[in-house]
């Protein structure tokens, strides 16, 4: 292991903004994507459902 | 057991809701090990310091944006020349997952560009090519989303897959047919010029990639399953059952 320290560990030799920039970006990224999804899944059944009642009567 | 029954997408719909979280589950688990060898066993680089450790995102990042790229070619070559449904429902559920690791590729390129070549952006050709890409995919989408008869869109989206295609071998022969500043391939299938624990943390995040591009296509997959056979018996069903509680 190359870290004596949680600080060292986030500096990053120096380098920290880029290496977390990187993978911040990433996983907010991911994030968002996941969270899309969900409101996706629900907002398509809602309208599904929907156009479905309308298309019975 | 015939695999062609999967084609169907009736057949399809309630196999890809199972495996959905067996995906996500092995991504969360590879993320977790590729992290860790990359992070805490894996040295620190002799002549990049510390920052080289950008590799385990973008590398399974611009493989990722590349092979999901492929794959949809794939699916439409089968959607085009078979016909089938499910064909074209993959490749427009595949499409935003890929423009979005293709980004994550370019834009971690940049971070890690800055602090070793001294630029976050070059007009280099593996830059360039890779840029394409994401204009590809932002084609793509843009593209299916704007005919509104989704038959026509199915095709006119096969096309544009098939013809950007050109453009992965191109990506990845970059490094080899113009001089580049980007660095050429460290792993081949003969020969790696990494140390055994980075190679390792590479190959685990890209294993994690995939699981997650698996999940999360084939939860978008069932939505627009759902969409576009919504007429049919048991879509119908699965959206009286469904819907009332979403």
């Amino acid at each position: 292991m190359s870290w004596n320290s949680l600080s060292d560990f986030l500096a990053m030799g120096g380098r920290g903004f880029f290496v977390w920039g990187s993978y911040g970006a990433a996983f907010i990224l991911i994030v968002a994507e996941l969270w899309l999804l969900r409101v996706r899944r629900r907002q398509s059944l809602q309208r599904l459902y929907q156009l479905q009642q309308i298309e019975k009567d | 057991m015939n695999i062609f029954r999967f084609s169907s997408p009736q057949t399809f719909y309630p196999l890809a809701g199972k495996l959905i979280p067996v995906f996500g589950t092995l991504a969360v688990l590879c993320t977790i090990i590729g992290l860790y060898l990359g992070f805490f066993v894996a040295p620190t680089d002799a002549v990049q310091g510390e920052v080289y450790r950008i590799i385990y995102l973008h590398v399974a990042a611009a493989w990722m944006s590349m092979f999901i790229y492929l794959v949809m070619a794939f699916w439409s070559a089968i959607g085009l020349g078979l016909g089938t449904r499910l064909s074209f429902y993959m490749t427009q559920a595949l499409a935003p997952t890929g423009a979005l690791f293709c980004f994550i590729a370019l834009w971690s390129g940049a971070l890690w560009g800055r602090p070793t070549w001294g630029a976050y952006w070059v007009w280099d050709a593996r830059l360039t090519s890779q840029l394409l890409l994401l204009f590809l995919y932002f084609g793509f989408i843009a593209l299916t989303r704007s005919i509104e008869d989704p038959r026509r869109a199915d095709k006119a989206g096969a096309i544009i897959a098939l013809v950007g295609a050109v453009n992965v071998p191109i990506i990845h022969f970059s490094v080899k047919w113009w001089s580049t500043l980007h660095q050429g391939a460290s792993v081949s299938m003969t020969k790696s010029s990494m140390e055994s624990s980075m190679l390792w943390g590479m190959l685990i995040m890209a294993f994690a990639a995939w699981f997650y591009s698996l999940a999360v296509t084939l939860a978008r997959a069932r939505c627009i399953i759902l969409e576009r056979e919504r007429h049919t018996d048991w879509a119908a069903a699965e959206i009286a059952a469904k819907g009332a509680k979403a």
